[in-house]
């Protein structure tokens, strides 16, 4: 392509603080060109992509727009050249309409009226459906990322930036998405693709700026690479692998769900329907599912945050726990890392010694009421070294360590308490390689020690690498299990669009194809 | 109860709930932006006392007005600077501003205490005010009742029927959306909370200078929280801020019928009315979750940290 | 050169130390300012505000005097406070303990039992605790907003005090004059210094400070209030019982401020008044802040709020200063501490280079 491109970066540097976010980056992209940009977690993708869309402001830098350098003042200057932005964490309005939520984002100010007409068109169209009355909260993820994709659309972008798209999405909607990408690409538009995931890159893009700590490490075009060599390039050694040893060990059932309904207690929520599995010692089941499913709903009954009506619905070691509260499960065994870390896992404001009284003080660390910080101490040593968390002191305060550093921290300190039952959420979700692989192994290490573990993710590849069985989750119902050498993410991808026996969308499903997955 | 007693009470409670009214509406936009400003009283009796110095010195009641809205502005910009530039925590601001306002409206007041004003004239529109009952209802207030039914009528329309109402309530729903989508959250915020301080101020001048119009220190006497708590009884709608206001000023003035009643309460179980009132209210509104958060605004009370999205 | 604001990396501890002594000299600055705007001369205004109150040992037992109910209450409000519970009310919970420690005193009127001042002070603590338990009710069942039943309750409270004196509990030989009988000395507390009227309610309280210091810095229920604080969702993650925790925040408040309204009855008052306290149930939410919510430092932002008190009497005595001036002094200060805050969390860095448009 011997074009003017339509975007061009040239030394774009952003410091914070305590982090160079981005470090003399260049990159070019052309129109119609889908263009990959390829880091892991933390290495500054999120914050390159901010910046041209004048969120963030560079400290140094140019952008050149079709050419000619502009200074991008703010998002509506942005959107005014033609740049359009999918967020990652979507820029919603939860109580809000569809057509309010994609007002909101025109700066034309547009009447409502013929706004949620053009939006009927236009959605209808690009093979996108979306109501424009509904109010955003009552919204699955997946249309929440539609109504983002749609403002975006409306505007006739461009450059359209999409900061990891596939997070929201079925394997089976993730095609349907690429479809649509392709379109607007053929149409001229020009796409920067942001993403970890590095067969989606090499299926979907024409180019790829590859990106660590902030960093250029390299150009690719990834239809002619392997994916062992963009990993390197993108993590500057080989791909860590966790050590498959895994002794069968047959033990007793650990944690039992049996026939679990609730209404969630957050008015935009999912409630829960006749919920039943189990799991056991020395193994690990994952929970697949696309996020806002009921995980968070479901892992609160689990963990004791919130009580559920008859205690016999939930039972540890067939000791009923409906009603106990999480400090009594975890006296019966129970270890819980949930996807929260900051605010819910851990206290901002505490050092990591204050922080692992949270959940450890019933390991000799209070006495007569009274804290034994030197208990405390000891522990959280234990518990840095173990995990190989990096972090100045113990008396730091928790928010000094990263958010690889900081997962590693709580999985610690939720595994050195020799928990019976170790449920995890999203256990590596903005993690880096490395730490998620010391959290991985943490995890198939209890397993192999006779412990029962649970893993709820989004990140398909995750639970194929570390569980040996896989349920799914799918508008507040949960699925017969599957063992994983039995079945392949086809299957549980269609099972996380609700299609499995049971599920929401059974009857609308094709009978899954190979009759050899087995059902448990 | 006759016919005739029952209207002057109704027309009484109107007025009695204007400052609510006035008070209620501006905290209303504040916080429907996500901020929530707790020194409603002290803005009050900043107002209060700052109107009513201008009308005892220039007899202006446009003066008058004028002033209390900027002094409650101003008071409200303290709290601004401090929660959304410093981002101090809003409710520990809010508590220093009113106990400011207690001290500040005392010491402003020292020289006015002995001062009584002529009150403002009853607005007598031809025609209308003589219709029998619907005229007395309707059309016998001062002006400033009918300036709080302009208010309402405003903020009800601003609010829904606008884009920069739709901005607003966006930015009180998400802040961080609406910075992505490049709203200047501080500065709207801001606009916000002085809006809710004149609004404040005004509704001290209303009770300064025409409800009683005499300088009593503390006069506000409350007013201020009860209309913080009308916000919440009202799950954020302007409708039934409207409502509640004339509600409170009926327990208001009711102390004073019962005892016109001849029925003998000691006076300070009469007083103690409209506070037991709001307690009740608020326990009545806040049961339901639901309702809560289906209306109040998410960001409510939350500082808002530009640099860390 | 610009000035140039960025975030800490990690907030400042000696900051977080820092910041009520730089909102301290601030406000003494806008003292000095507001003399010199009433036209009297700024150095003999500070001499009479702030060094008068405290010149010779009478004195300074009278400070201690004014500080003793601050530091108590402070203390009682910072174990709510740190758990993200406003109770608002000491007001009101201070004058139920007066009321119901002065109802004790009236009817052992005339006892030299050494049994009323105890029995006086438990009732107090009770009355207190009883006014906080409203909210605290309220909060848990009806999940209703407790910074409002709080505040309502304080202007119930005080009617109720009023109506009192006025009516059942009001001196039935006093000419009619609102107040109750003077209480007979077995329900005085003793004076602990002679020359001063310092009474042995401010060494009470000051125990009570270092109660609250065990209980907050190094209890398990201590922590567990600073958790959920900090994050509610941790200790619910936690497992730490939160309306328990509303409850003991909210009597804590209760507690201190009801044994505080005794000690004032029982201390300088000696009778029961319509009002019995200048506002330090309000300006003790302002002692807690200034003192970090850390019981020492309350001790020290007591004796602060309590010049300030003092300095209000004198000022008015000597320069004619109005007393109001010490409801600004003391919104001041609370402002004065809210934006020194923000260098805990915030640095100012003085660049040469002007920052580039990128």
């Amino acid at each position: 392509m011997n074009t003017t491109p339509r975007l061009e970066l040239q030394g774009m540097t952003k410091i914070y603080p305590s982090v160079i976010a981005n470090d003399s980056i260049d990159l070019r992209i052309y129109p119609g060109e889908i263009h990959a940009v390829l880091g892991e977690n933390g290495a500054g993708k999120s914050t390159l992509m901010k910046a041209i869309y004048g969120v963030v402001k560079p400290d140094r830098g140019r952008i050149l727009w079709n050419g000619k350098p502009v200074v991008i003042q703010n998002p509506a200057h942005a959107r005014k050249l033609g740049i359009g932005m999918v967020f990652q964490h979507f820029s919603l309005f939860e109580t809000l309409t569809v057509t309010e939520n994609i007002a909101l984002a025109m700066d034309d100010s547009p009447r409502l009226e013929p706004l949620a007409e053009r939006i009927r068109t236009v959605s209808a169209d690009y093979g996108l459906p979306l109501d424009p009355e509904r109010l955003v909260h009552s919204l699955s993820v997946g249309l929440r990322q539609r109504v983002e994709i749609l403002r975006c659309l409306l505007q006739e972008p461009k450059l359209l930036i999409m900061d990891e798209p596939t997070s929201v999405l079925t394997p089976q909607a993730v095609r349907t998405m690429f479809d649509t990408l392709r379109r607007l690409a053929a149409e001229g538009c020009s796409i920067l693709y942001i993403s970890h995931k590095l067969d989606e890159i090499m299926e979907l893009c024409h180019n790829a700026t590859i990106i660590r700590g902030g960093r250029v490490t390299g150009y690719a075009k990834p239809a002619e690479e392997s994916a062992a060599g963009l990993a390197r390039m993108m993590i500057g050694k080989e791909l860590p692998v966790c050590s498959q040893k895994r002794p069968q060990i047959s033990g007793k059932t650990s944690l039992t769900v049996n026939n679990l309904s609730t209404k969630s207690a957050d008015p935009f929520g999912t409630d829960l329907r006749e919920i039943s599995f189990s799991v056991s010692e020395g193994e690990i089941v994952g929970m697949a599912g696309i996020s806002g499913n009921g995980q968070q709903e479901l892992l609160y009954c689990l963990s004791g945050e919130r009580l559920v009506d008859d205690e016999n619905v939930i039972t540890m070691y067939d000791v009923p726990v409906g009603r106990l509260n999480p400090d009594q499960r975890r006296n019966l065994g129970l270890g819980f890392v949930p996807e929260e870390r900051l605010g819910r896992g851990a206290v901002p404001g505490m050092s990591l010694t204050e922080n692992t009284i949270l959940t450890a003080h019933r390991h000799g660390m209070v006495k007569n009421g009274l804290l034994r910080f030197r208990r405390a101490a000891e522990f959280t040593r234990r518990c840095i070294t173990g995990f190989s968390v990096k972090c100045g002191s113990i008396e730091d305060p928790i928010t000094s360590l990263s958010g690889g550093n900081m997962q590693k921290y709580i999985t610690g300190r939720e595994i050195l308490q020799q928990p019976k039952l170790l449920i995890v959420s999203q256990p590596t979700w903005g993690v880096d390689i490395g730490a998620a692989n010391v959290i991985r192994q943490a995890m198939i290490d209890l397993r192999n020690n006779g412990s029962a573990v649970l893993v709820v993710s989004e990140e398909l590849d995750e639970l194929f690498e570390i569980c040996d069985r896989l349920i799914v989750i799918a508008q507040g119902r949960v699925s017969p299990s599957l063992q994983v050498r039995e079945t392949n993410k086809e299957e549980v991808g269609l099972w996380m669009s609700g299609m499995f026996p049971g599920g929401p969308k059974e009857k609308t499903a094709h009978s899954p194809q190979e009759p050899g997955s087995h059902v448990c | 109860m006759d016919f005739a007693i029952f209207l002057k009470i109704l027309v009484a409670a109107v007025a009695a709930g204007t400052p609510f009214v006035y008070a209620a509406l501006g905290e209303l936009v504040t916080e429907k932006s996500g901020v929530l400003n707790l020194g409603v009283e002290g803005m009050m009796l900043v107002g209060a006392i700052t109107g009513f110095i201008a009308m005892a010195k220039t007899g202006s009641l446009l003066l008058a007005v004028a002033c209390g809205m900027a002094a409650g502005a101003l008071m409200a910009a303290i709290f601004g600077v401090l929660t959304l530039t410093l981002m101090a925590n809003q409710v520990a601001s809010g508590l220093a501003l009113t106990i400011f306002g207690v001290g500040l409206s005392a010491f402003l007041g020292l020289n006015y205490t002995s001062i009584a004003l002529p009150g403002i004239a009853k607005l007598h529109i031809p025609l209308l005010s003589d219709i029998p009952v619907l005229g007395k209802l309707l059309f016998s207030y001062d002006i400033l009742v009918y300036g709080s039914l302009a208010l309402f009528f405003l903020v009800s329309w601003f609010l829904y029927k606008t884009r920069a109402g739709l901005i607003l309530r966006g930015i009180g729903e998400a802040p961080k959306s609406a910075h992505a989508l490049g709203y200047n959250v501080i500065g709207i915020r801001y606009l916000a909370v002085l809006f809710g301080g004149a609004m404040a101020g005004l509704g001290g001048v209303y009770l300064s200078v025409a409800y009683t119009p005499v300088w009593v220190q503390g006069m506000v006497a409350g007013r201020g929280w009860v209309s913080l708590a009308l916000v919440v009884f009202a799950t954020w709608r302007p409708l039934r801020v409207l409502f509640g206001a004339y509600l409170f000023g009926a327990i208001t003035i009711a102390q004073f019928h019962i005892q016109g009643l001849g029925i003998d309460i000691p006076s300070q179980l009469l007083s103690m009315l409209p506070y037991l009132a709001t307690i009740i209210v608020l326990v009545i509104i806040s049961r339901d979750l639901t309702a809560i958060r289906l209306n109040s605004p998410a960001s409510l009370g939350i500082t808002y940290h530009p640099e860390n999205q | 050169m610009f000035v140039k604001i960025e975030p800490r990396p990690e907030p400042s501890r000696v900051m977080k130390y820092c910041s009520p002594l730089i909102a301290a000299l601030l406000m003494l600055i806008s003292g000095l300012i507001i003399f010199t705007l009433l036209g009297k001369d700024p150095m003999q205004a500070f001499f009479a505000f702030f060094i008068e109150p405290v010149h010779d040992l009478y004195s300074v037992g009278e400070l201690f005097i004014k500080a003793a109910p601050l530091m108590l209450i402070g203390t009682g409000l910072a174990i709510g406070f740190r758990a993200n519970i406003w109770n608002i009310g000491a007001e009101g919970q201070m004058a139920l303990g007066a009321i119901f420690g002065g109802y004790i005193a009236i009817i052992f009127h005339g006892s030299s039992s050494h049994f009323v001042l105890p029995l006086m002070i438990l009732c107090g603590a009770a009355g207190g605790m009883l006014w906080a338990a409203i909210p605290a009710l309220l909060k848990t069942v009806f999940n209703a907003n407790e910074i409002l039943v709080s505040l309502m309750l304080n202007y119930v409270a005080l009617l109720l005090l009023e109506l009192l004196v006025h009516g059942p509990l009001r001196d039935p030989n006093g000419y009619g004059f609102p107040q109750s009988v003077l209480f007979s000395d077995s329900a005085m507390l003793p004076i602990l210094i002679k020359g001063t009227r310092l009474h042995l309610g401010v060494l009470i309280s000051i125990i009570g400070v270092g109660i609250g210091w065990v209980f907050l810095e190094k209890s398990f229920t201590g922590y567990q209030l600073q958790v959920a604080g900090l994050a509610q969702k941790a200790a619910t993650y936690a497992g730490f019982d939160y309306k328990k925790l509303i409850w003991i925040g909210m009597l804590a408040g209760g507690l201190a401020a009801g044994i505080a309204g005794v000690l004032e009855i029982a201390g300088p008052i000696g009778q029961l008044l319509p009002s019995i306290s200048p506002g330090y149930g309000y300006a003790a939410i302002i002692v807690a802040f200034v003192g970090r919510l850390h019981p020492g430092g309350i001790f020290l932002s007591s004796l602060l709020m309590a010049l300030l008190y003092l300095g209000g009497e004198s000022g008015q005595m000597n320069l004619d200063l109005p007393s109001a001036v010490t409801g600004i002094f003391q919104g001041l200060l609370l402002f004065y501490l809210l934006a020194a805050d923000f260098l805990i969390y915030f640095r100012l860095r003085i660049t040469r280079r002007q920052r580039k448009e990128g």
